[in-house]
């Protein structure tokens, strides 16, 4: 039989088409289509604007190569870091970051930990409050003022690829960032009623302008605090 | 009989094989590979001493180290492919290139601006962050048309042969072009923020993304780091041992069950995390099964010394080739043991991953291309020998210094720090804060960067070694495996 495959490069090809495909398929599509792949939980969102420009340059900056976001259901990992990741903690990224290298500690539930002001000092100087830090600094992102001008074309993008932003969301896109990264301007109430538990106020202790390090931190800060695990029940995981 | 002359048919007029292209395929492979080993040394030192990513945002290693991989994987190895599978299939299907050498070239130089251009955007700050998939959109798509040529060009070659079966190395070079174009292009489908803007989003996300990344990732392993190696493997071990492949029916068996296998075991870098479990429980299954049939390459490639063992004494080159076998062996089998749940709770998120991948990058890709460089520089160049053999050997030798430090050091951090994260005090609470597990990797991070430092030096050996051969140097030197050696009776 391998003697007609191997004098007939067609055969071959298509041979190695169908071998390699049935992995993939067998692997990939039931995850879309098992409704179990996803646990039923309350309070995952979208990303406001600035966390999600804040997100682009945790992408841009590659932190996942020493950062993960993903805790495991391991008795050290829940003490160290706190409830283990769920799939829907991650169903609004594009792309998913849970990493696979931990040469800083995991950041999936980072959010809440650390005030803004420490941040801001271990972005700039990470050996200034971690002496034995190997992190790079940061500085530069603290002078650099955030370009956000087009975040209603990200939030349109992403609607596109499956994110439930609204009409309403896609408009004021531009002007959420700066009602989250000043706090006193704009009309705080409706930015939270479009995006619960956004944390809000002037992150990088500059009111002059809305920098990248703004961002960044209002990023950091939401991590994993979407979900309300007091409502969360663990049976949705047995798949 | 010396003078005797008669009647000579003359021989059949060589045929013109499209060499110049593979040339220069030869000499990208070098140079990329001196630039990739150069970035992993400084980025292993940043680990190490931080202060060396001197703080701008250039030189982070975040954004470095996508330029090493890169480097590596796609351009010290994707042009080392390109060179031998080009090389390879024109002779055996004893013809040219389809397409002649102007197509060729321009898979040459389209290849080099990807390279260009992905590393650049690294640098500058445009990622996509899935690993090993970094370019962005327009990038990505300037690789499939590039992709594309090259498989209508080897396809069309084979298609042209002038022999009848399709030999064992081109089966593997196909497999290899036609599967990273599927995983390619799957995982990298995305939807640009603006057609005039680097930016995109990605089609799929979280746990969806997750599996279709690991799906791409582990099989950029497997079909571009084994099975195109393998049909390197296939061609120049049995050319420099002067020996014909040791089974027909292993390699037969061996293709089939690892192209098909290979496929299924991406979960394994996803253990534990929030895929679902039938998914891991899949991927470890078939990670441990792929044990086979990789060992059945690696068998194949060994036997194939049957009888001519000795020459491993006096070649230097096929020690290269067959020492990288060697290394594929060990890394295939450490592989399945860490896909194993139980070791990979240990082992994921360690340097011990690091050290595996090195064990496979270093000793089996890096080794079986050193060893047909040192086979094709001289017969591409029309040089008689290289210029010296024993400078082969030193490249041998302290290349795997190199790898012995490096792998082993990852082991002990790798383990260490996997054991010290789940370390409990007699009190009931954890032992070692984070920063504590970082400091203690800090004698690790150096060692490993010597090892780093010495198999990049090894390459500089080699740079010089085959520099020296194209200008048509012959170094005076002993042959190796020095005299011949006086019975041991007569010696007592």
């Amino acid at each position: 039989m391998h003697k007609i495959l191997e004098k007939n490069l067609i055969l071959l090809i298509g041979a190695i088409l169908v071998t390699v495909s049935i992995g993939g398929l067998v692997q990939i599509v039931p995850l879309y289509t098992m409704e179990s792949t996803i646990e039923k939980v309350d309070g995952m969102r979208p990303y406001s604007p600035l966390e999600l420009a804040g997100r682009n340059i945790y992408i841009r900056e590659g932190c996942y190569l020493c950062h993960s976001q993903m805790i495991r259901p391991f008795r050290d990992e829940a003490e160290r870091y706190g409830h283990y990741s769920l799939a829907a903690e991650s169903m609004y990224d594009h792309p998913f970051q849970w990493g696979s290298k931990r040469t800083g500690p995991d950041l999936a539930r980072v959010g809440g930990k650390y005030s803004n002001d420490w941040h801001v000092a271990h972005m700039v100087d990470p050996r200034s409050v971690v002496p034995e830090s190997i992190m790079p600094g940061y500085s530069f992102m603290a002078d650099r003022q955030l370009s956000y001008l087009n975040m209603d074309d990200h939030l349109y993008t992403l609607r596109q690829v499956g994110d439930p932003y609204s009409d309403d969301q896609i408009r004021s896109a531009v002007s959420d960032v700066g009602t989250q990264a000043n706090g006193e301007n704009g009309d705080v109430d409706a930015f939270l009623a479009r995006y619960p538990k956004a944390a809000i106020g002037d992150f990088d202790g500059n009111p002059d302008k809305v920098t990248e390090l703004d961002a960044l931190i209002a990023y950091l800060q939401i991590l994993g605090r979407m979900v309300d695990f007091t409502t969360y029940k663990p049976e949705m995981n047995r798949r | 009989m010396s003078g005797q002359t008669g009647p000579v048919t003359p021989a059949p007029a060589p045929l013109a094989y499209d060499d110049e292209v593979i040339r220069k395929f030869v000499v990208a492979t070098i140079f990329w590979g001196v630039v990739g080993f150069t970035v992993g040394v400084l980025i292993a030192f940043q680990l190490a001493f931080p202060a060396l990513n001197l703080d701008l945002e250039w030189t982070s290693f975040g954004r470095l180290r996508p330029v090493h991989t890169s480097a590596v994987i796609f351009a010290f190895g994707g042009n080392i492919l390109l060179a031998t599978s080009l090389y390879v299939v024109q002779r055996t299907s004893r013809v040219s290139l389809f397409g002649g050498s102007a197509t060729a070239h321009v898979i040459f130089w389209g290849y080099q601006i990807f390279i260009v251009m992905a590393a650049l955007s690294y640098v500058l700050g445009y990622s996509q962050s899935k690993e090993y998939a970094e370019p962005e959109w327009f990038i990505d798509l300037w690789l499939t048309i590039v992709w594309v040529i090259y498989l209508v060009v080897f396809a069309g070659t084979i298609l042209i042969r002038k022999e009848k079966h399709i030999y064992v190395a081109n089966w593997f070079f196909l497999a290899f072009i036609v599967t990273i174009a599927m995983l390619h292009i799957i995982n990298n489908l995305a939807v640009p923020v603006s057609m005039t803007g680097a930016k995109s989003y990605i089609l799929w996300s979280g746990v969806q993304d997750a599996m279709t990344q690991w799906w791409y990732g582990h099989n950029a392993v497997g079909f571009f780091l084994t099975a195109g190696f393998l049909g390197i493997m296939y061609y120049f071990i049995p050319k420099q041992a002067d020996r014909p492949v040791y089974s027909y029916r292993l390699s037969v068996v061996h293709f089939w069950s690892i192209t098909f296998l290979y496929i299924w075991a991406g979960p394994h870098h996803l253990h534990y995390t929030a895929l679902p479990d039938w998914t891991q429980t899949l991927g470890m299954t078939f990670s441990v099964m792929l044990w086979m049939p990789s060992w059945g390459g690696m068998i194949n490639g060994f036997m194939t010394l049957s009888g001519a063992w000795d020459k491993l004494r006096t070649d230097p080159i096929l020690r290269f080739l067959v020492t990288s076998v060697g290394f594929y062996g060990m890394s295939t089998f450490e592989g399945p043991l860490m896909s194993i749940k139980a070791v990979n709770a240990l082992s994921h998120y360690t340097d011990w991953t690091i050290g595996h991948v090195h064990s496979g990058a270093l000793g089996w890709n890096a080794f079986i291309t050193f060893g047909a460089l040192y086979y094709l520089v001289p017969r591409l160049w029309g040089r008689e020998r290289l210029y010296s053999l024993r400078l082969v050997n030193t490249h041998f030798w302290i290349a795997t210094m190199g790898i012995v430090l490096y792998i082993s050091s990852m082991w002990v951090s790798g383990i260490m720090q996997g054991l010290m994260w789940r370390t409990y005090d007699q009190l009931g609470f954890l032992q070692y804060s984070f920063i504590e597990t970082v400091e203690a990797m800090h004698p690790y991070y150096i060692i490993r960067g010597l090892g780093g430092v010495l198999f990049l030096l090894g390459s500089l050996i080699m740079v010089y070694n085959l520099i020296m051969t194209i200008k048509g140097r012959v170094r005076n030197e002993a042959p190796m495996g020095g005299q011949v050696t006086a019975p041991a009776a007569a010696a007592n």
